[in-house]
């Protein structure tokens, strides 16, 4: 009468999903740029209005591509952290001013500290969004070839740049 | 805030205007793009009915494309490059989803199919049994 | 001082409940009548302990003691008494709480009806009842507790999420809950019925009316929390396929499965093996949905915040029970047997097909809800399972639904004509055919359209013609009361609530198929249109309430000049939670209902107005409303509620058909 044990059967496999499951996060929008170059864009600075930026500038380098704003609080709570990390002079780290004002950008950088190299100026959030962001802040990791090579949604935290970041550009810069 | 919202509030009754009603069919199809994209801030909700500023963003971003001559297949297919499949509330038909897909439909089949055996044999041991007892003792 | 008291009822609840579970069982297998005669008393004392717990919660919100952690984290000094009240179920532990307590209501019910029952089943019935207690009695305990202190006490509290002050979030939490909970009694009876070895008709006749009485629960749960959403969420939607909508659908489907098996299996005493599965099915899926609304493991907006261990305790809970009764029946099923005979075209095929077919419905909204997490899982991506999957897969499923609704009624037990129903059913299909046709050819509707009218329609001739054919199947005198009353409740039940699917089914088909939105910028003075309806944006004004502040648009709609409603849709700003929520306008009619929602004020001063025209959706809720009084009408039906002679039964079983049916087994 083994057919009376199919449904514990198709339990104990849901079961196992399920279990599977509790370790996911299913919020989190993986990134279909891994490992994809990184998509072109010509913006102005932050500082200087009249001067651009391309992410080509950055080839042959490993750097940090991050996205914040001046409205965002989670930014505010990373900040010091990407300012510790920009001391240590490991890569440089561009900055993306996502949906901001000028003014306001500027002011928070001055406030705040700067850890970026340089802040690109994207009022209208058009390279943002080719860049696949929804939410700030994010930091992408992109290396020599101009390829991303990592997305990170949320605070960089101490931890995450000892356990993700430095591995990932060590071995990026060896490459 | 809370001063910032009731101002915001009261700001709203100025000259009269008239219903944007040029543009119905752009309309309609943006409506139709947006209702199967998934809002990734809310994630609940279509980018058509969130009021989250990602959403509307997008939002614009894709009537500007279909205003620019784009087809909605395109539309779409943009924002499944940046964002990926998650962004599409109607799952790609792939390897990976075939079962999602054709599984429904093959579970009726085999459902209905097995009952229908089963339902059979039963019947032809009834009648079995039937003629059975027609035997004369 | 008062909350310690309610931590320490849980806890003797728990020790109660822990004897509850164990002694009766073993009593009754053991024929050790004192463990046995345990039963009720400790039932009803463990329920009494949990109630004395929920009252002391109330209590706590209702008096502000923001010294309870659960307290200050859902109310608020600004918020309105029958809020607080009601925020005992607004979160997390409060609404665990309300969960054992729904539990403990029903074992008071069961430990008060069952004396009909022979004192063995009881005893399992109630132990089972008070195994399940334990588990979440130990989860909140052990995981959240309601009663847990925050010291030093918040001046004040963080209020009640603004989206559950309203009176349809009050009262869906306990109407859906008094569904989940109720279908553990059904899983009791299925459980008592294989540790006893024994199913019979008997065992259904007990168990249909707590299913029915549970499922219609489950069913106004269903609808309320559709109904609100619609008012509540803006944008006009009913039902968006989420993940926790499908968690309580999925228990509904299953257990309208299970009330169409326990008829079978009580007139006819078979698919015995089949209805107990579906028994440990229902309650399953009502604990599964448990476990995905507070695990963190899937998206959704009305999830509690997750937390993965909790979702552990929860997912080891289920293995136990769930794996335990499957394991149960997997052992023990083989010796209940099969049951009774029928042929290949009767009613009980056709119930077995209903069964068939919403089965696979639900394992389809199982499949839809989770396979983003099976995918991931497997490290396949993620991908986004929403309503465009659901209504292209679920749809045409329930086409052979509504093709079978009315014809189930038609076909005699155990040995049906094809030919005979065909005949009979006829004109009722023809008719069907024609409105469907007049439907696309004259109204213009869309192919889909025209079919879903033409089901309803079908579903509804069909059962009306059910209903008066055996209305006039009566000694020629009868007067037309008698004839009403002898068909009993229960055969009422069923005609009411196919009527229902019917009436339902117009209401979806014509609204999904033919409402008009518009979503535009208006300032003041301008106006909107949506399908015949204009709507006039006339003037805002501010409001204000004890804990939010806001805005209050007046909007005139007419149609061809004739003024026809005036709406007033309200954008409020709750202070304390700093969340916006909308109150969206709606003019409900009979034939249509026309809706209003201020979305967001845009930076240029204009405002984001929603405006529809919704045509028929009035008849989607009293559709769900006429299906409820159906499932009401069967459960009250007299032969639940009176012991009743096994030959009665049989002449009773099936007064409209000439076929004579076989008693019951005899076995009690």
């Amino acid at each position: 009468m083994k057919r009376y044990a199919i449904p514990l059967g198709i339990f104990a496999i849901l079961l196992v999903f399920l279990g599977v499951g509790l370790r996911l996060k299913p919020q989190e929008v993986p990134s279909p740029f891994i490992g994809k170059p990184a998509p072109a864009f010509t913006l102005t600075r932050l500082d200087a209005a009249d001067r651009t930026f391309s992410p080509q500038e950055m080839r042959g380098k490993v750097w940090l591509f991050n996205v914040w704003a001046s409205w965002c609080t989670s930014c505010r709570a990373e900040h010091p952290v990407l300012v510790d990390f920009a001391k240590q002079a490991t890569v440089p780290i561009v900055g993306l001013n996502y949906m901001d004002t000028r003014d306001e950008g500027g002011r928070w950088l001055d406030k705040f500290g700067n850890p970026y190299a340089l802040s690109v100026f994207d009022a209208d959030g058009k390279v943002g969004t080719d860049y696949g962001v929804y939410g700030v802040p994010e930091t992408f990791v992109i290396d020599r070839q101009g390829k991303i090579r990592l997305k990170l949604t949320g605070p960089v935290t101490p931890e995450i740049i000892q356990k993700t970041l430095l591995p990932l550009i060590r071995e990026l810069s060896h490459a | 805030m809370r001063d910032r919202a009731a101002a915001l509030l009261l700001c709203a009754a100025l000259a009269p205007g008239h219903a944007q009603t040029a543009d119905a069919a752009l309309d309609h199809r943006v409506q139709r793009v947006t209702e199967e994209l998934r809002c990734l801030v809310c994630q609940n909700q279509t980018i058509a009915d969130s009021h989250a500023e990602l959403a509307v963003m997008l939002k614009h971003q894709v009537r500007d494309m279909l205003a620019r001559g784009a087809t909605e297949r395109e539309a779409v297919d943009f924002m499944v490059q940046r964002y990926g499949d998650f962004v599409l509330y109607r799952p790609p038909v792939k390897a990976a989803t075939w079962l999602l897909w054709f599984g429904p439909f093959g579970l009726l089949l085999a459902g209905l199919g097995l009952l229908f055996a089963r339902l059979r044999a039963r019947q032809l041991d009834i009648e079995s049994d039937a003629s059975d007892e027609e035997l004369p003792a | 001082m008062i909350p310690e008291l309610g931590n320490l009822a849980l806890i003797l609840a728990l020790c109660l409940a822990v004897l509850q579970g164990t002694l009766p069982l073993a009593g009754s297998l053991t024929g050790n009548a004192r463990w046995v005669a345990l039963a009720r008393p400790v039932a009803v004392g463990q329920a009494l302990f949990v109630t004395f717990a929920f009252a002391v919660l109330v209590h706590a919100f209702a008096v502000n003691d923001f010294s309870v952690a659960y307290v200050a984290a859902n109310s608020n000094t600004a918020l309105p008494l029958v809020y607080r009240i009601t925020a005992t179920w607004g979160g997390h532990e409060g609404s665990l709480l309300l969960w054992v307590q729904t539990l403990a209501l029903w074992t008071i019910a069961v430990a008060a009806f069952s004396r009909q029952l022979p004192r063995a089943t009881v005893a399992r019935v109630l132990a089972v009842l008070g195994l399940v207690a334990i588990g979440f009695l130990c989860f909140m305990l052990f995981t959240s507790n309601p009663f847990d202190r925050a010291l030093p006490a918040p001046p004040d509290g963080r209020d009640l999420n603004p989206l559950l002050q309203d009176v349809g979030m009050i009262v869906h939490p306990p109407l859906l809950y008094m569904g989940y909970v109720g279908f553990s009694v059904a899983f009791a009876f299925a459980i008592a019925a294989l540790v006893g070895g024994q199913l019979d008709a008997a065992w259904a006749r007990w168990a249909r009316p707590w299913t029915l009485v549970a499922w219609t629960f489950l069913t106004l749960g269903i609808f309320l929390g559709s109904f609100w959403a619609y008012y509540e969420l803006g944008w006009g939607g009913w039902w968006f396929w989420d993940a926790v909508e499908n968690a309580s659908f999925m228990p509904w489907l299953v257990g309208a499965a299970l009330i169409h098996s326990l008829a079978v299996t009580e007139k006819r005493g078979a698919f015995r093996n089949w209805t107990v599965l579906l028994a440990i099915l229902a309650f399953s899926l009502s604990l599964l949905g448990t476990f995905l609304v507070r695990s963190g493991v899937l998206t959704s907006v009305h999830a509690f915040a997750s937390d993965p261990r909790r979702g552990l305790f929860i997912l080891v809970f289920l293995a136990i029970v769930i794996g335990g009764s499957l394991a149960l029946y997997a052992w023990r099923a083989p010796t209940i047997g099969l049951g009774g005979r029928f042929a290949l075209f009767s009613r009980e095929s056709l119930l077995l097909v209903n069964n068939v077919l919403l089965l696979v419905a639900a394992a389809t909204v199982l499949l839809g809800t989770l396979y983003p997490l099976f995918l991931d899982a497997l490290g396949g991506g993620k991908i986004s399972v929403g309503p465009p999957y659901f209504e292209t897969v679920f749809v045409p499923l329930m086409i052979p639904v509504l093709a079978l609704i009315a014809v189930g009624p038609a076909v005699a037990w155990k040995n049906g004509s094809l030919r005979d129903v065909a005949v009979r059913l006829r004109p009722a299909a023809l008719l069907a055919a024609v409105l469907g046709a007049a439907a696309f050819l004259v109204l213009h509707v869309t192919p889909a359209v025209a079919l879903g009218l033409l089901l309803a329609a079908w579903t509804l001739i069909a059962t009306a013609q059910h209903l008066v054919r055996n209305l006039l199947h009566a000694p020629r005198g009868t007067p037309f009361v008698a004839r009403a009353t002898r068909q009993g409740a229960a055969w009422w039940g069923m005609v009411v609530a196919h009527a229902g699917v019917g009436i339902f089914v117009i209401g979806v088909t014509l609204v999904k198929g033919t409402e008009t939105a518009d979503d535009v910028s208006l300032r003041v003075g301008a106006t909107a249109l949506a399908g015949d309806y204009l709507f006039k944006f006339e003037s805002l004004e501010k409001i204000r309430a004890s804990n939010y502040v806001g805005a209050r648009g007046t909007f005139t709609v007419t149609r061809g000049g004739e003024r026809v409603a005036t709406l007033y849709p309200e954008k409020r700003f709750y202070t304390v939670q700093q969340m916006p929520t909308t109150e969206a306008a709606i003019d409900r009619g009979f034939a249509r209902d026309l809706y209003v929602s201020l979305g967001e004020l845009t930076k240029d001063g204009t405002w984001i107005v929603r405006v529809q025209h919704k045509p028929f959706m009035g008849w989607i809720w009293a559709g769900a409303l006429v299906i409820a009084a159906g499932g009401l009408l069967a459960a009250i039906d007299r032969r639940y509620r009176t012991r009743r002679v096994p030959a009665a039964d049989a002449a009773r079983a099936a007064p409209d058909i000439a076929i004579p049916v076989p008693s019951p087994s005899r076995s009690a």
